[in-house]
């Protein structure tokens, strides 16, 4: 089984101070799969994969990420974080850079690649988010949605194996959620390996392998789509579902 | 369809030369009062001091004509309904005010430093100057040409820095302190946020104990005390000692402004760019420090100018600056009283240099504001 996952997380618990957010977190993740992880807010799930590229750093069990356990060790910090991408919720786009200049950053001096070649692999990124025509632009003369598309080019552009989204929707405006959910549908259909953390349930039912709820720092339920909408086996599921759509 | 176009005109005028006066001058009853009264005292003030500084002033000759050698030959001396500035002591002391004591056969080479300088400043200033690559680079070896012109050595002669004075120290003083203070600042500020506990306290030490201390009390720290902790038979140079006491409490400033700038940035900046699998240097120097640094040049060039002008401080351990030389014109008994002129150009040059830093912050603030947008928006 663990052959042939690409990421693994063992019993992972982390404290915030005294504050438990993450309690014996188990999940495997095959590659190619789409997980979508939901919950209410609070209950561990942006701190679950900020852990999977160390934004946040676990205190006890273990994360091997393509086979690469993360420790302290910052060579394999620095390893895990080349293969894995990841997508904010606010964008977190480099103000004083243009939108091209803002994706071939980490080609040029991460992975050492010649600027032509990097500004030609932008230039394809931006086709794939369908915003070519704005590569000389400044993120702050986009809007929220082409904000976001930019980000996953830029994190498209390190030729990750993994892609990480932090709740991508949950900034824009009611408008701009399908252009930025369209571009990840595409991404999902490429066989990208994903862990997406949203509220957008359509997005989750058309793409998603697999569905995971957590609460309160645990995983509560893990399902394939079909049986996680329609016959969920928890109560607290039952009422998470009810509550998100009803709204 | 005509009617709906037509441009309908704001309706008093608000536009144009009598739009701007009464907007700003004669908004209403207080402003127009105020106004007039701003009025009335320029027409008292500036006709009296364009009499006194130019019109009536004596620049090389009094008013009967005879050349001025000292303060009694001057015309508001001769005849004090009669003169206004004797601007004769700058014209006399000029070589002074400019190089102190250089020896005059060497002078070509400070004043080459001087155009050198110049040409160094101009790539930063102007971003669009052709070639401004070629000025960089000439910009970052200046510091070792203008050492060797001015210092001596590579085969020209030493002059010894207890001759320079005026200017020349002012601007050393200055250019060096700024210049070196920024990047020590920023390695200061770095590691004063850094998480390794060691490196952090021992920034945080060093910046509180360099700004709890008054610039005067280090340039005596530097000139007595630094001897000591040098080993035996090297002795380093007075002006040296003093620009070491300089720059480190620049940097403690520079460190403290710059760490303003650093706090400003979102954390989201950082969890980028680590996500992208940059290290911790690149992260800094690529992402974080460019938009800390844009953030920081108000107070940046405000701390600048404050050093430019504490550079008159390094008058107790008796290095003659600008100012320095100033006192010490007034002191020469040839030109006693003369102290409004003499104030009043060394406030003059010093105001040249320091406005010219505060519209060079402005144009670059002007310059970096493109497409800014801080946050998330």
């Amino acid at each position: 089984m663990s052959e042939e996952s690409i990421i693994s997380l063992k019993n992972v618990n982390k404290w915030f101070g005294d504050f438990h957010v993450l309690q014996d977190v188990n999940l495997e993740v095959k590659k190619k799969e789409r997980i979508v992880v939901c919950g209410p807010s609070g209950s561990g799930k942006s701190t679950m994969i900020r852990c999977i590229n160390r934004l946040e750093e676990h205190q006890e069990g273990s994360i091997v990420v393509d086979g690469i356990e993360l420790t302290g060790n910052l060579k394999n910090i620095d390893n895990v974080r080349k293969e894995v991408g990841m997508v904010f919720q606010q964008f977190n786009l480099f103000p004083h850079l243009s939108v091209k200049e803002n994706i071939t950053l980490a080609p040029i001096w991460v992975k050492k690649m010649p600027k032509a070649e990097a500004e030609e692999l932008a230039m394809r990124q931006l086709e794939i988010v369908k915003i070519p025509e704005q590569a000389n632009k400044y993120p702050g003369q986009l809007s929220g949605g082409q904000q976001q598309r930019v980000a996953i080019a830029r994190s498209l552009a390190m030729n990750p194996n993994i892609m990480l989204f932090d709740e991508p929707t949950s900034a824009l405006d009611p408008e701009m959620i399908k252009e930025v959910l369209d571009v990840m549908v595409d991404l999902a259909n490429g066989g990208m390996t994903m862990i997406v953390v949203t509220h957008e349930m359509g997005f989750a039912k058309t793409v998603a392998d697999r569905m995971v709820f957590m609460d309160e720092g645990k995983i509560v339920e893990e399902a394939s789509p079909d049986k996680f909408f329609n016959n969920p086996e928890s109560d607290r599921t039952k009422l998470f579902l009810s509550q998100i759509l009803h709204q | 369809m005509n009617e709906m176009n037509e441009v309908r005109k704001p309706p008093v005028a608000t536009t144009g030369i009598i739009g701007w006066l009464r907007i700003n001058l004669f908004f209403n009853w207080t402003n127009s009062l105020i106004t007039l009264f701003v009025i009335y005292c320029l027409y008292q003030f500036i006709p009296w001091i364009l009499d006194w500084t130019i019109f009536s002033a004596d620049f090389k000759y009094n008013y009967l004509g005879e050349q001025i050698t000292n303060q009694e030959m001057c015309s508001r001396n001769l005849d004090p309904e009669n003169g206004g500035a004797c601007w004769a002591v700058i014209y006399v002391r000029f070589y002074q005010f400019i190089y102190g004591f250089y020896p005059k056969v060497e002078v070509w080479r400070v004043n080459v430093a001087y155009v050198m300088l110049a040409l160094a400043l101009l790539p930063l200033l102007y971003a669009k100057l052709p070639y401004r690559k070629y000025f960089l680079y000439f910009t970052y070896i200046f510091p070792v040409i203008a050492y060797f012109l001015l210092n001596g050595g590579l085969g020209f002669t030493e002059v010894s820095t207890n001759k320079w004075g005026g200017l020349l120290v002012t601007l050393v003083l200055g250019c060096t302190g700024i210049a070196l203070a920024f990047p020590i600042g920023i390695m200061l500020a770095l590691g004063r946020r850094s998480k390794l506990p060691v490196i952090s306290m021992m920034c945080t030490l060093f910046i509180e104990f360099i700004r709890g201390v008054p610039l005067i009390t280090l340039l005596f720290f530097g000139m007595v005390m630094l001897p000591l902790f040098l080993p035996e038979g090297i002795d380093m140079d007075g002006l040296v000692r003093v620009l070491v006491a300089v720059t480190l409490f620049q940097s403690a400033y520079m460190a403290e402004v710059i760490r303003g700038g650093l706090q400003a940035i979102p954390p989201g900046q950082y969890e980028a760019a680590k996500s992208l699998g940059m290290s911790y240097w690149r992260m800094n120097l690529l992402i974080i420090l460019p938009q800390a640094i844009r953030i920081s040049i108000p107070p940046i060039v405000n701390t600048s100018i404050g050093l430019f002008k504490d550079t008159t401080l390094v008058i107790i351990v008796g290095i003659l600056d600008l100012l320095g030389i100033g006192r010490g014109t007034l002191a020469d008994t040839n030109w006693l009283g003369l102290s409004y002129e003499i104030y009043f150009f060394v406030s003059l040059v010093f105001f040249i240099f320091t406005f010219g830093m505060s519209r060079y912050s402005l144009y670059l603030e002007k310059k970096l504001k493109t497409g800014i947008n801080m946050g998330a928006d």
